[in-house]
């Protein structure tokens, strides 16, 4: 394991992680993705969807493989501008209200602005403080009057969370956006680690548009590549003191490889053997139905596709706090490597039932 | 800039030091003595061309944050707060403890909570913050019990000539008290850099006894509650319409004649006040103005919105106000009508 390359990794994450990129708006995030995966990549472009795609030849380019990973963000679009130059938003994907008061935003208006969903101070509250801000609650001062509000934000503009990232003990990382931006860093580890492996198939690793709000970007990438195998990289719920018993899953235990009906028995067991031959740590995930990930729009695309889950374990998901373990980012993107690299050059053979 | 210096600066009620060090070296050139009290005050004082009245102009240095109490078995922190603040506010939010490691406040996230769940405030001892410890013994290497925890939040310009970060409440009153240091009066300034505010007054009780001013103004902030879910009955005070003069809190009433002669003398130089409405709310008045036989005191704040939160606001106008009325009252024959 070298030092350089978690560095290397935490330093794409922290970018991609201050970066923005609300579904649907993903298109700043492009640069420095596209300009990450031209290190490792023979070709790199993108589609009138959004999604980028890297391709990375292999020796008999037989088969093709894809890897996707999802760029967008959760976070809030303007529905109005009140009197007094406040705004109101909603949300784009699942966001838990509670999360965002006192907190600051960036609004993507005309320019990027600052604003800050407020609290009412505790001198002035009456009550006990029992009930939680509903969404419709909260509003964003942007500090300046309606007018001036008015010239630079319009009702539609995306709000994401201002948050720096930071490093915790035993190299956890914490920030936002994490959900999926740290798959997009596994297919560059994966990526880069093919760059010494023996590789026969082609590797196409897709960084997907539109997944939160319903797996959208997979839908079209994958239709339009047509893989003969598939592995999503998404993140998984990592246990905390308030999940204890419904969480099992650990952070620095490695990767969660996922299994159920969503995954190809093949690439389960394909992934399961790489960890073990490799000594790479993993946690299975049975997942009995709908992973909410890429591989389920993947999997039913075209004639069908098998696919497989790999997921890094995140706390807090969907929170501007959310906190991974660095080092399972690296085995996860080591592990697909070593998972690829050990693809016989017949796979018609390797996927049947 | 001297208010974002002061504003990041972490110094909870206890736990002044850097931001007393920090000023002891910023008025040092201005004034003609300072001493640290018993209790961790900063008092300085500057002579004027008179002996007398004797004015004091408190501010208070400590801001308000979380304590740890606790490290669970799996190296999460417990902790509890330090003066006033809503548990709704700091959910999902970085800390900064003890100047070397940060860590996290998680919130379940939303796909593992049970309906319900998100309609119900987490109180302090649902929460915890996560520093990447994996184990008590460990997290015992970086932090102690008792240490603080403190926002992270970085100051910087808001808005139409706003100021956003933290602990403006009160490192603005600081940060005025010292440029009105750098200026001349014809009487002795006492300047009292309060201690402990936030978890009861205590610091400015002490330095009221010691100092033994005939006059005295608290230089504060206060609630601006000017935002889109209050109507105007409920502002108590507004951003951009200058200093706010209090009438009274639960701490204090001020006495009506200085609150008529602050407002004339405001009104003669064109300088914006607004009076502080509302009762709500407490300062060092209300320890300074019951100090032995009493003491003539005013109240005179920066108006802030979302005070005790990770992120305060403040208008550069009202700073920029605020220290011309205290200029203007010490040069006015206010103080000689006492």
């Amino acid at each position: 394991m070298s030092n350089l390359q978690l560095q290397r990794a935490k330093d794409f994450i922290k970018e991609l992680s201050e970066g923005y990129g609300v579904s649907g708006y993903e298109f700043s995030l492009n640069h420095p993705i596209m300009q990450k995966f031209r290190e490792y990549a023979d070709e790199v472009h993108t589609d009138r969807f959004g999604n980028i795609y890297s391709l990375k030849k292999g020796t008999s380019g037989r088969y093709k493989m894809m890897l996707a990973a999802h760029m967008d963000e959760i976070g809030l679009m303007i529905k109005e501008i009140d009197q007094s130059g406040f705004l109101r938003f909603t949300t784009v994907g699942g966001v838990d209200p509670r999360t965002l008061v006192g907190q600051e935003v960036i609004i993507h208006g005309r320019e990027d602005i600052i604003g800050i969903i407020g609290a009412i101070p505790p001198h002035l509250q009456t009550g006990g403080g029992e009930d939680a801000f509903k969404m419709e609650d909260l509003g964003i001062d942007v500090g300046m009057p309606l007018a001036q509000a008015s010239g630079m934000i319009q009702i539609g503009d995306t709000v994401t969370l201002s948050r720096q990232g930071y490093e915790l003990l035993n190299h956890h990382f914490a920030g936002k956006s994490l959900d999926d931006r740290a798959g997009v860093a596994v297919m560059a580890v994966c990526l880069e680690e093919l760059g010494s492996l023996y590789h026969r198939h082609d590797v196409i690793a897709v960084t997907t548009a539109q997944e939160e709000v319903g797996i959208r970007g997979a839908l079209t990438s994958a239709y339009t590549i047509n893989p003969d195998l598939a592995v999503a990289i998404d993140v998984t719920h990592g246990s905390t003191p308030d999940t204890k018993g419904v969480v099992n899953i650990e952070l620095g235990k490695g990767p969660a490889v996922a299994l159920g009906p969503n995954i190809h028995p093949a690439i389960y067991k394909g992934l399961v053997e790489a960890a073990k031959e490799h000594r790479l740590p993993y946690q299975p995930e049975p997942i009995p139905g709908a992973s909410g990930t890429d591989a389920w729009a993947i999997q039913v695309t075209q004639a069908g596709v098998p696919t497989g889950l790999v997921s890094i374990p995140l706390r807090y998901m969907h929170t501007s706090v959310e906190t991974l373990d660095l080092q399972d980012v690296i085995n996860c993107g080591k592990l697909l490597a070593y998972f690829i690299a050990s693809l016989p050059d017949d796979l018609e053979g390797y996927l049947c039932y | 800039m001297l208010l974002k210096k002061l504003s990041e600066l972490n110094g909870a009620s206890g736990a002044e030091k850097p931001v007393r060090e920090t000023i002891m070296e910023l008025i040092r050139p201005y004034v003609d003595s300072m001493f640290v009290d018993k209790i961790g005050n900063l008092i300085a004082e500057k002579s004027g061309r008179l002996q007398g009245p004797r004015i004091l102009l408190a501010a208070h240095m400590d801001e308000i944050a979380l304590m740890i109490i606790d490290i669970t078995g799996d190296g999460f922190l417990k902790f509890k707060s330090v003066g006033g603040i809503d548990p709704r506010v700091i959910l999902s939010k970085p800390v900064r403890i003890n100047e070397s490691i940060t860590g996290v406040i998680g919130a379940k996230a939303i796909h593992l909570q049970k309906a319900g769940e998100r309609r119900k405030t987490l109180g302090f001892d649902q929460m915890y913050i996560d520093i990447g410890a994996k184990s008590r013994e460990e997290a015992s290497q970086r932090v102690a019990l008792g240490d603080y925890a403190y926002f992270t939040t970085s100051f910087a310009e808001f808005g139409d000539g706003l100021w956003k970060g933290k602990a403006l409440d009160d490192r603005v009153g600081c940060a005025a008290l010292i440029e009105i240091l750098q200026k001349d009066y014809d009487f002795p300034i006492i300047a009292a850099f309060t201690v402990q505010e936030e978890v009861g007054l205590r610091g400015a009780q002490v330095a009221a006894y010691h100092t033994n001013p005939d006059f005295a103004i608290v230089v504060e902030t206060t609630v601006a509650a000017d935002t889109q879910d209050r109507t105007e009955d409920e502002w108590v005070t507004e951003l951009g319409k200058g200093p706010a003069l209090s009438v009274m809190d639960r701490s204090t009433l001020y006495n009506p004649k200085l609150i008529r002669a602050v407002k004339e003398l405001a009104s003669a130089e064109g300088i914006p006040l607004q009076l502080r409405r509302g009762g709500g709310g407490g300062n060092d008045a209300g320890r300074i103005h019951l100090s032995k036989s009493g003491v003539a005191t005013i109240a005179l704040s920066v108006p802030c919105r979302y005070l005790h939160a990770p992120v305060s606001v403040i208008s550069d106008r009202d700073y920029r106000t605020l220290i011309a009325l205290i200029d203007q009252i010490l040069r006015s024959n206010l103080v000689k009508v006492l």
